[in-house]
């Protein structure tokens, strides 16, 4: 596997060819924050907090550190003003929906995000889909997935999976980053386990 | 079915055909595509069917006619269109009842019918052939133009007319090597939006390490009121279907697919007997025309999802996972189709092969301009008196288009903007009407080319009301994997809602702007990435608009309900009683000669009232931006001692 040499904030990075700029960043000892990536789950790019400036021919653009695979030569910037504008306008619109998350609030702060700036729209989910991409890829369960899409998107337990596979498992609730997986598992729990659980027990 | 076997059987094939048609035998071509059988055009053609035989032409042998249904010729607005040949005569709108006389007057009396034929609205001037008809004579149609002169259905019609001769100098004259080249040299961009050299794309593919390739046609046309690729796929199918072997042989792909989308059934119809036919001819499939080139090529269709027109959540879908878009890079054409190289296209720029290696690149390169060569077609619709598909070359400007071409604006309004490249696309102004139209200079303007959908908008449009519907849209359509594609536009679309409701707060304007910098540049693919567009071009042009709407909460266009109100003036009130019949919210007080009043309690700013008042009276009145003026004292409503105009 051939290494390349990429410059990250200043910082000459050796990386291979294979990597991500999340990965090479890391390997460098450099921090970018990220909500939906998870070390044993594919790279996923949905949350964009990870976006950096990236400057491979021409002008520099945002791309995806987490999805986004290093390149000979190029130029990243993991903060500037553009990056710092859009994760903290990033931060605010996922604040609308789970404004106590605690790694969002802590993340607020260092980007200067007004948990306020938009209506409250209490879904508490952000939908980085860890729940839901650790359950297929490393259990092989699909317990939950998405359902609907755009504005109307939102994780959803099927209880028939759901009633036989995540009582004794739960590995997903440490992962979410709000308290939304919780409260969607105990109120599929509420509406349609009981009977189920009666029967297998 | 005889199976061809090598170029000199298709060329004999091809002479068969034609020696049996008699150029002279008159043909009725009517077009039944989707827009023309919406109109009654499976009528027309069976009442011409009926009188066919009725008027004892099958047994005649001194005259023979042939009817012929068609593909779309893009003059929807006057459909059921009717082409009769050879003289090229053309009826508009034509009736059932009208196919008596088409056969016994036009076909046996070769006499022209006055009453079906297109008339000039201003001048009163009667156009006979198809070509004379300013709406087409404004185009120019090589990619549609033959949708009137076949059937779909038939490969011999295609034959007839040429078809198939590109794909035998393609594989026995050309190395696919050379046939990249050639289109490279075309300069062909996509037409499915982002105008990417098709040349370089189908090299990256060819180029790309492995022996399994695959090529696509994206078929998942799904910009509202944007139907260039149906009637395509529906007129011309073996068009396409060449065009899409070539570039199979081109790339090195042995297996491609049609991702049509649900909504398009004839299309889908239509292609799925192209390939049959074109399978039993020996010119798909295994060996083609001996060549020993094999292709295989299926048909999907989609599950009714926007964001699948993007090609990676169009690859995903075709893979049976969701639609969802995967970051770019890698590209499809190093990962793509079950992570094997592949080249995904648009319909009208695989329809663009054939005449490509037929002609050579230079006849592309002669259309067009300096960087977008050859043709577009477009579907011009809304305020138009035109509406339909318009092909014309690159480089027209907006004013030919909308003005030559679609006639105007209905009702003599005044021209308000244009609205490019479907739901993600921008509004373009009067002042940028003779701009020259190519995929660069409508996005110096903030609009993009998209894949054709052309919107014209009057006087009587509201730009924020516009802006609020594509956003509308794009928040239903975006998968929702994304934060700034999802949140953006949804935050986007709460505060246009907001400000065409009367809650607009001074900040807005660049709140909008502040999201739509997140959404355009952060988001993981086009769909967020030009979903932007509809709010940013409206600023930069209509800002005005936008501090009416927060300052004065007032909207110019008297579209926005929660600003307007109706308003009948005492002084030209007659009494007619007339609105106050046709209220539907009971809201309008008043009598035979007591003025009318509108109770705006109960009104619903549905405007009947403004509609239906006699225009010589005029008495309804739209307020925006100012307080409605309290009713008259209940005894000074009484006319009867005004004198009645």
């Amino acid at each position: 596997m051939s290494e390349i040499c990429l410059q990250i904030d200043g910082k000459e990075v050796k990386a291979t060819e294979t990597m991500t700029v999340l990965e090479a960043a890391r390997a460098a000892g450099i921090a970018i924050p990220t909500l939906c990536n998870h070390e044993k789950l594919e790279s996923y790019g949905a949350c964009r907090i990870c976006v950096v400036e990236a400057e491979t021919s021409g002008k520099p653009r945002l791309v995806a550190a987490c999805v986004f695979p290093v390149q000979k030569d190029m130029v990243v910037k993991t903060r500037s003003e553009k990056v710092d504008r859009t994760r903290r306008v990033l931060l605010e619109e996922m604040l609308a929906h789970a404004p106590d998350s605690e790694e969002l609030q802590k993340l607020a702060v260092e980007y200067g995000a007004d948990k306020d700036r938009f209506e409250k729209e209490a879904s508490f989910c952000i939908l980085c889909g860890l729940c839901v991409r650790y359950c297929a890829e490393v259990k092989k369960k699909d317990a939950l997935g998405f359902v609907d899409r755009g504005a109307k998107r939102e994780i959803a337990f099927i209880p028939e999976i759901a009633a036989r596979e995540c009582w004794d498992c739960k590995e997903c609730f440490p992962l979410c980053p709000t308290s939304a997986l919780q409260a969607a598992y105990v109120l599929t729990e509420a509406l349609a386990f009981p009977a189920a659980r009666r029967r297998h027990s | 079915m005889p199976r061809i076997h090598s170029p000199a059987e298709l060329e004999a094939f091809r002479k068969e055909i034609v020696s049996k048609r008699d150029p002279d035998r008159p043909c009725i071509a009517v077009c039944t595509g989707t827009g023309c059988l919406a109109l009654g055009a499976a009528k027309v053609v069976g009442a011409l069917r009926e009188e066919i035989k009725k008027q004892g032409l099958e047994s005649r042998v001194d005259i023979k006619v042939d009817l012929r249904e068609t593909g779309c010729p893009g003059f929807c607005e006057r459909g059921p269109v009717l082409v009769i040949y050879p003289e090229e005569t053309c009826y508009l709108q034509v009736q059932p009842g009208d196919a008596g006389e088409i056969i016994s007057r036009t076909i046996l009396g070769k006499e022209i019918i006055d009453r079906l034929l297109y008339v000039h609205p201003v001048t009163g001037e009667k156009s006979i052939r198809e070509s004379e008809i300013p709406f087409y004579k404004n185009q120019m149609r090589l990619l549609i133009g033959n949708n009137i002169r076949l059937d779909p259905k038939s490969i011999e019609d295609y034959l007839a007319l040429g078809g198939y001769s590109a794909l035998p100098k393609a594989l026995f004259q050309m190395k696919p090597e050379q046939v990249v080249g050639l289109v490279k040299d075309s300069k062909l961009r996509g037409r499915g939006g982002a105008g990417f050299p098709a040349g370089s794309k189908w090299e990256f593919a060819r180029n790309s390490a492995g022996d399994t390739k695959y090529v696509v046609v994206n078929a998942d046309e799904g910009d509202p009121g944007a139907f260039m690729d149906r009637a395509l796929l529906e007129g011309n199918p073996h068009a396409i279907l060449e065009g899409f072997t070539i570039g199979a042989y081109a790339i090195g792909a042995h297996e491609g697919y049609f991702y049509v989308r649900q909504e398009y059934p004839l299309a889908v119809e239509n292609v799925t007997i192209a390939i049959k036919q074109a399978e039993d001819h020996g010119l798909l499939g295994k060996n083609i025309l001996g060549s020993g080139f094999d292709f295989a090529v299926k048909v999907h269709r989609g599950a009714g999802a926007f964001v699948c027109g993007e090609e990676t959540a169009l690859l995903r879908s075709l893979e049976g996972k969701p639609g969802e878009p995967k970051a770019r890079p890698p590209y499809p054409a190093v990962k793509g189709l079950w992570d094997k190289p592949t080249n995904i296209n648009n319909v009208e720029t695989w329809a663009n092969v054939p005449l490509i290696v037929n002609n050579g690149a230079e006849f592309l390169t002669s259309i067009g301009t300096e960087k977008s060569k050859g043709t577009k077609i477009f579907s011009l619709v809304g305020k138009v008196k035109n509406t339909g598909l318009v092909e014309v070359p690159m480089g027209i400007t907006l004013r030919n288009i909308i003005y030559q071409v679609g006639g105007g604006i209905p009702g003599d309004k005044k021209f308000k903007a244009v609205q490019t490249g479907g739901p993600s696309g921008g509004c373009i102004p009067e002042q940028y009407l003779d701009m020259a139209v190519d995929f660069d200079e409508l996005a110096k303007v903030g609009a993009i080319m998209g894949s054709g959908g052309m919107i014209v908008m009057d006087e009587d449009t509201c730009m924020i009301d516009v802006a609020k519907y594509f956003l509308n849209f794009l928040t239903d359509e975006s998968c929702g994997k994304c934060t700034p594609c999802r949140e953006g536009i949804r935050q986007m679309l709460k505060i246009l809602t907001n400000i065409s409701e009367g809650r607009g707060k001074e900040g807005d304007v660049e709140m909008l702007e502040m999201l739509a910098e997140t959404t355009r540049d952060a988001s993981l693919c086009a769909l967020g990435g030009s979903a932007p567009n509809p709010v940013l071009s409206t600023i930069r042009y209509f800002k005005d608009e936008y501090d009416a709407h927060i300052k004065e909460k007032r909207c110019p266009a008297f579209v926005c309900k929660t600003l307007i109100h109706f308003y009948i003036d005492p002084e030209k009130c007659q009494a007619c009683m007339i609105c106050l019949r046709k209220c539907p919210a009971n809201a309008i007080t008043g009598g035979k000669n007591v003025i009318h009043v509108i109770d705006q309690e109960k009104c619903t700013n549905c405007g009947t009232c403004f509609e239906v008042c006699p225009s010589r009276f005029g008495a309804v009145r739209r307020l925006s931006g100012e307080p409605v003026p309290p009713p008259l004292a209940e005894e000074a409503r009484q006319l009867a001692e005004r004198v009645k105009r």
